[in-house]
């Protein structure tokens, strides 16, 4: 790990175990994956399996005049073609939290893409070509696209009828939900601005763009159930909203995960799961579904596009004095994370700054565009990008330096939330951006060499755009703020079984949850827990299924504490049965039996003073101890719904970026050289996962700096660029040197004090390289991603 | 869908004939994507994998003969001498592993304007040598060969065997632009080619008119403009000003549109760019190489 330095938490709990928490253990399917041998859900394969086949919409918006799927149920090698009026049960629709997403198109289709039959064959290949066969008729419906069109007076209402608990407090039924936030007197607070800075800033629709695509495959059994083997982000999400459109009971639909090629907040929405289901239940078949890359496109929901108004004032001495902002979330047809997304935007939107007084207003709307939802730090993301680019703005406007202003507003232990939520745990803000300010910068023209320019230093890289003409350096900070876990008042639980007995001799831990393992390395993680509070050696990682209690969400930054924080909760209470067993059968033996702090350590059991009393293997015998515990964080309350005030949120996380860039400022082209990260973690559970978290966080903040956009047509609501031939993604060449500094502050209401850490790095990352491309141009640049027509002028 | 296997050329030229919708596969590139889009389904495909003769290359006194499946990865390790405009373009071509299956046949094929090698192919001035089995080989100045949208001057029943270039006799370069530094499809791209021995310059432009064009204006204007001023026997530097028409016709010969990769306005802008960048570094190497050893010139 060279490059990374850390610094020790005060609340250290190493492990005498080996292989505990601290220490970078590598993960079990790390070379799999590697050498290409990791079994995906694409990989799934059952004898007699049929295929499924997704028919999607054509159109944005339009009505379902007729469908006929008769041509396509004649082709031989079809064995079911399904529409909404085959749908089995009363529930035919389902979602996150409002339950709007019908499962097959009913009436209308409100998004291009959006599923309108389904058809299972004996081969790929024949469903596709059944599906071509069936004939839908449309009849155009007008678009709703942005928020002028959502909310005009004569605007077509994209969901009729709503009942969710939202629709009471919104002023439109084409908005999601609302969330103002209001405290203090921005008006008063105004009057003692000396400045004044105000934006208009733009976020793109950025796509998780996970390796894997949507699969999984579903095997009726004999009960008249279903056994269902997917890639997802939360299992016992998807099964809340399966089992019900099935008309099944939940216990009748049993889930296992499947390899997960990533997911980023992309798979926590049901794609083909209900679809296989019914398909396998119509045919009595197994049936498997595999998205291809261009269906993938439009099989998730994607990030919030944006629009953001900010104003802020500050004194002549770089004091801010207030902050007024308004954020527009393009939610799309359907809610999705939307009311959550909307939550975070506006409770994060002053950022990691003391701002007393704040008027906020942010909303999601319903359009014909593509659903979003879930991605990688949704909702502070997009407020990130614009609070960045005010604080360069006002820094700039005072004659002060960039960092050295935002370290004097920077919010500390202590500070007050917008929402009135006390920040009590570490907050190192002000810190964070002394480090990566510290960190030594990167030295100039890296290009240049005796034998000529090496065009993979430069913008441009191998398509030999530039030799050094045209190229300027620049320098960019940010820093950013994130929740860990769901927030306002969610019951945010996890739950976790775990065994412990003897197993050839040696004593074993075996760690049974449903957490999703989607790359972010929980299934590291909660060995190393194992280890260190059972203090053995064997540790069995259960698949993850629905036999066993829910974990919540692989999302919100939030399984190593809240799923860690189970398994460490259970392994605690496996250990108290294992020296109650102890007690019994050698209490008589030592006195130290009753009288002191006994420990698990090394396949032993210790005092707290090191001494021996007994080997695990003799204490337990043939004895298993097991339990399943659910585990919970301290609670949160929902925020008010027109003040936003409320202990909203259970932690912070806080990662601060420096972006050093090269621009061929002539072709518009961007080489971002370096991307210093510095973040705090409470505590590193596993460093080298750590590091990573932060490394792929960062660059997948530089891809929508500078190329991620899903693009939409303003014209007709359809997706332009549903491939990785014109979605595109960094590649090595596009991915700089990532120096990170680790810094360890326990939060001592968390798990071993440790902190989420998967998504504060991809807040910062893209302002910090707009703030350097602003620098090397002198453009104002309002919008994300960066487009070499922006910063060319044509 | 068939699938063609001609283990000869001359099998492969019957198999035209007597299909001539098949569409020929070799490193599958292009056409794979196309299928797999569902952008296509032809009848047939004519796979040329077996023919080895299409991975073979000739470095002849004049001319390279080079095999119309010889991957792009072997231009850049073996060409880069004799075709250094087309090896610069080889390497700009997607990732690695398809530049271990990709040719230049499959380019000049599928002839879409944003063919990495047409830029390329059109400076150096090049023939495409054709077949079929009723009429024999046939040879296409690439002049000639892109007449439309994704269409080449090619006969139903024809198969391309071979693209024959001239050994580069002066300095070549190729620039491309996309919004990624390695593995992108080209916004527009440039080629520039110097020929000392008959006085002229020839150039290229990939995906900014509905052809890979040449930029005759400007072609025309800077070979004037390097024999009114001597530059070919001084080797002086070239003027800013002859620099910036010889950019502004470049510019010119461009008829782009807008599409999801870049405005039509931008490709302009970036077409001028490049060509004034790769005048400057082929005039330096001229300087350098040509000049400089004969004259005895400062080297840049």
């Amino acid at each position: 790990m060279a490059g990374v330095t850390r610094t020790p938490t005060n609340l250290t709990q190493g492990s005498k175990t080996k292989g505990g928490i601290g220490e970078s253990t590598l993960r079990p399917d790390g070379t799999l994956k590697v050498t290409g041998e990791f079994a995906y859900s694409s990989d799934l394969w059952h004898e007699d399996m049929l295929w499924g086949f997704t028919l999607r919409s054509t159109e944005a918006h339009a009505e379902l005049v007729s469908i006929d799927t008769s041509e396509a149920l004649a082709q031989p090698g079809v064995y079911a073609v399904l529409t909404y009026d085959d749908l089995p049960a009363d529930v035919k629709h389902y979602g996150l939290e409002i339950q709007d997403t019908p499962v097959l198109a009913h009436g209308k289709v409100r998004h291009h893409g959006e599923p309108v039959a389904i058809v299972a064959a004996d081969h790929p290949e024949t469903a596709r070509r059944a599906a071509a066969k069936i004939k839908i008729e449309y009849r155009q419906l007008p678009l709703v696209t942005d928020e002028a069109s959502a909310l005009a007076e004569d605007a077509p209402l994209i969901h009729e009828g709503r009942d969710d608990h939202h629709i009471g407090h919104v002023p439109h039924p084409n908005i999601v939900h609302r969330q103002p936030i209001i405290r203090g007197n921005a008006d008063e607070a105004r009057k003692k601005a000396d400045v004044i800075v105000e934006g208009e800033y733009v976020f793109g629709m950025q796509d998780q763009a996970f390796l894997g695509p949507e699969s999984g495959l579903a095997v009726p059994s004999e009960d008249g159930g279903v056994e269902l083997y997917v890639a997802t982000q939360w299992l016992h999400s998807d099964l809340r909203q399966i089992a019900p459109v099935l008309g099944l009971p939940e216990e009748k639909v049993r889930m296992t995960l499947s390899g997960v090629g990533g997911a980023f907040g992309g798979r926590e929405d049901i794609s083909m799961q209900i679809h296989a289901c019914l398909l396998a239940l119509h045919t009595g078949k197994p049936v498997k579904i595999v998205y291809n890359r261009f269906e993938s496109f439009f099989g998730h929901v994607h990030r919030h596009p944006a629009k953001l108004w900010y104003e802020h004032g500050a004194t002549k001495d770089g004091k801010l004095t207030h902050m007024k902002c308004r954020i527009v979330l393009d939610g799309g047809a359907y809610a999705s994370a939307s009311p959550a997304v909307v939550g975070n935007a506006s409770s994060l939107s002053a950022g990691p700054y003391v701002i007393d007084d704040v008027e906020i207003e942010a909303i999601a709307l319903y359009t014909n565009n593509p659903p979003c939802g879930a991605m990688r730090g949704f909702g502070a993301v997009q407020a990130c990008f614009a609070y960045e680019a005010q604080m360069d703005k006002l820094a700039d406007k005072l004659g002060l330096d960039r960092v050295a202003f935002r370290q004097l507003n920077a919010m500390e232990q202590g500070t007050i939330m917008p929402t009135g939520q006390p920040v009590d745990s570490p907050a190192p803000v002000a810190e964070l951006l002394r480090r990566v300010k510290a960190m030594p910068l990167p030295p100039e023209r890296q290009w240049e060499s005796s034998e000529g320019a090496d065009v993979r230093q430069l913008p441009g890289g191998l398509s030999n755009t530039t030799h050094g003409e045209g190229v300027v350096r620049g320098v960019g900070y940010a820093v950013g703020i994130k929740n860990v876990g769901f927030s306002e008042g969610f019951d945010d639980y996890s739950t976790a079984k775990v065994r412990m007995e003897v197993v050839a001799g040696e004593p074993v831990a075996t760690v049974h949850t449903a957490m999703a393992e989607v790359g972010q390395g929980g299934v590291t993680v909660h060995a190393q827990i194992a280890r260190t509070e059972l203090g053995v050696t064997q540790v069995t990682i259960h698949p993850a299924d629905t036999q066993v209690g829910s974990a919540g969400s692989t999302s919100a930054s939030r399984q190593t504490y809240v799923t860690g924080g189970a398994v460490k909760n259970a392994c605690e209470l496996v250990r108290e049965k294992v020296l109650e067993i102890g007690r019994r059968k050698m209490g008589t033996f030592h006195p130290a039996w009753a009288t002191a702090e006994l420990l698990l350590e090394g396949g032993k059991v210790i005092t707290d003073g090191g001494e021996v009393l007994a080997d695990l293997v003799d204490v337990l015998e043939d004895e298993v101890v097991e339990l399943e515990e659910e585990w919970r964080h301290r609670p949160t309350v929902a925020f008010d719904l027109e003040t936003g005030q409320g202990d909203g949120h259970v932690q912070y996380s806080f990662a601060a970026h420096r972006a050093v860039v090269e621009v061929d400022t002539e072709l518009g082209l961007v080489k971002v050289i370096e991307l210093a990260c510095a973040q705090d973690v409470g505590k590193a559970l596993n460093p080298l996962s750590v590091v990573g978290q932060i490394q792929g966080g960062t660059t997948q903040g530089l891809g929508v700096a500078v190329m991620e956009e899903i693009i939409v047509d303003p014209k007709t609501a359809k997706v332009r660029n549903p491939s990785f031939t014109d979605y595109l993604i960094p590649t090595i060449l596009d991915t700089p040197t990532i120096p990170v500094d680790v810094l360890e502050l326990a939060d001592e209401h968390a798990p071993y004090g440790l902190r989420g850490i998967g998504e504060a790095p991809t807040l910062s990352s893209t302002p910090a390289v707009l703030a350097a491309i602003r620098n090397a141009t002198g453009l104002e640049l309002n919008k994300t991603p960066v487009r070499p027509e922006h910063l060319t002028g044509t | 869908m068939d699938f063609l296997r001609p283990a000869s050329w001359e099998e492969a030229l019957a198999a035209k004939a007597e299909h001539p919708t098949a569409v020929p596969i070799a490193g599958g590139t292009d056409v794979m994507v196309e299928i797999n889009f569902d952008h296509r389904r032809p009848e047939y495909l004519l796979d040329l994998n077996r023919i080895g003769d299409l991975y073979e290359w000739e470095v002849g006194e004049k001319t390279v003969r080079l095999g119309a499946s010889v991957p792009y990865t072997r231009i850049m390790e073996n060409l880069r001498t004799e075709l250094p405009g087309l090896a610069l373009a080889s390497h700009t071509v997607a990732s690695p592993q398809i530049r271990n299956r990709g040719g230049v046949g499959g380019n000049l094929g599928t002839a879409s304007p944003a063919g990495d090698a047409h830029p390329a192919l059109l400076a150096s001035g090049c023939e495409v040598e054709v077949e079929s089995a009723e009429r024999g080989v046939r040879m296409i100045p690439i002049d000639e060969f892109y007449v439309g949208v994704k269409r080449n001057a090619m006969a139903a029943d024809e198969l391309i065997r071979a693209v024959h270039l001239p050994k580069a006799d002066g300095p070549q370069q190729f620039s491309k632009v996309g919004t990624r530094n390695a593995m992108v499809i080209a916004v527009c791209a440039f080629g520039l080619a110097l020929h000392p021995e008959t006085r002229t310059v020839r150039t290229g432009i990939g995906s900014a008119a509905p052809t890979p064009v040449r930029a005759k204006e400007a072609e025309t204007f800077l070979a004037a403009a390097l024999e009114e001023g001597g530059h070919w026997e001084s080797g002086k530097p070239i003027p800013p000003s002859v620099a910036k028409q010889f950019a502004q016709l470049a510019s010119g010969a461009c008829n782009p549109i807008d599409d999801v990769r870049g405005s039509a306005k931008y490709r302009r802008h970036a077409v001028g760019i490049m060509a004034r960048r790769t005048l400057g570094w082929t005039w330096e190497s001229y300087r350098g190489n040509s000049y400089g050893t004969q004259g005895g010139a400062q080297c840049a």
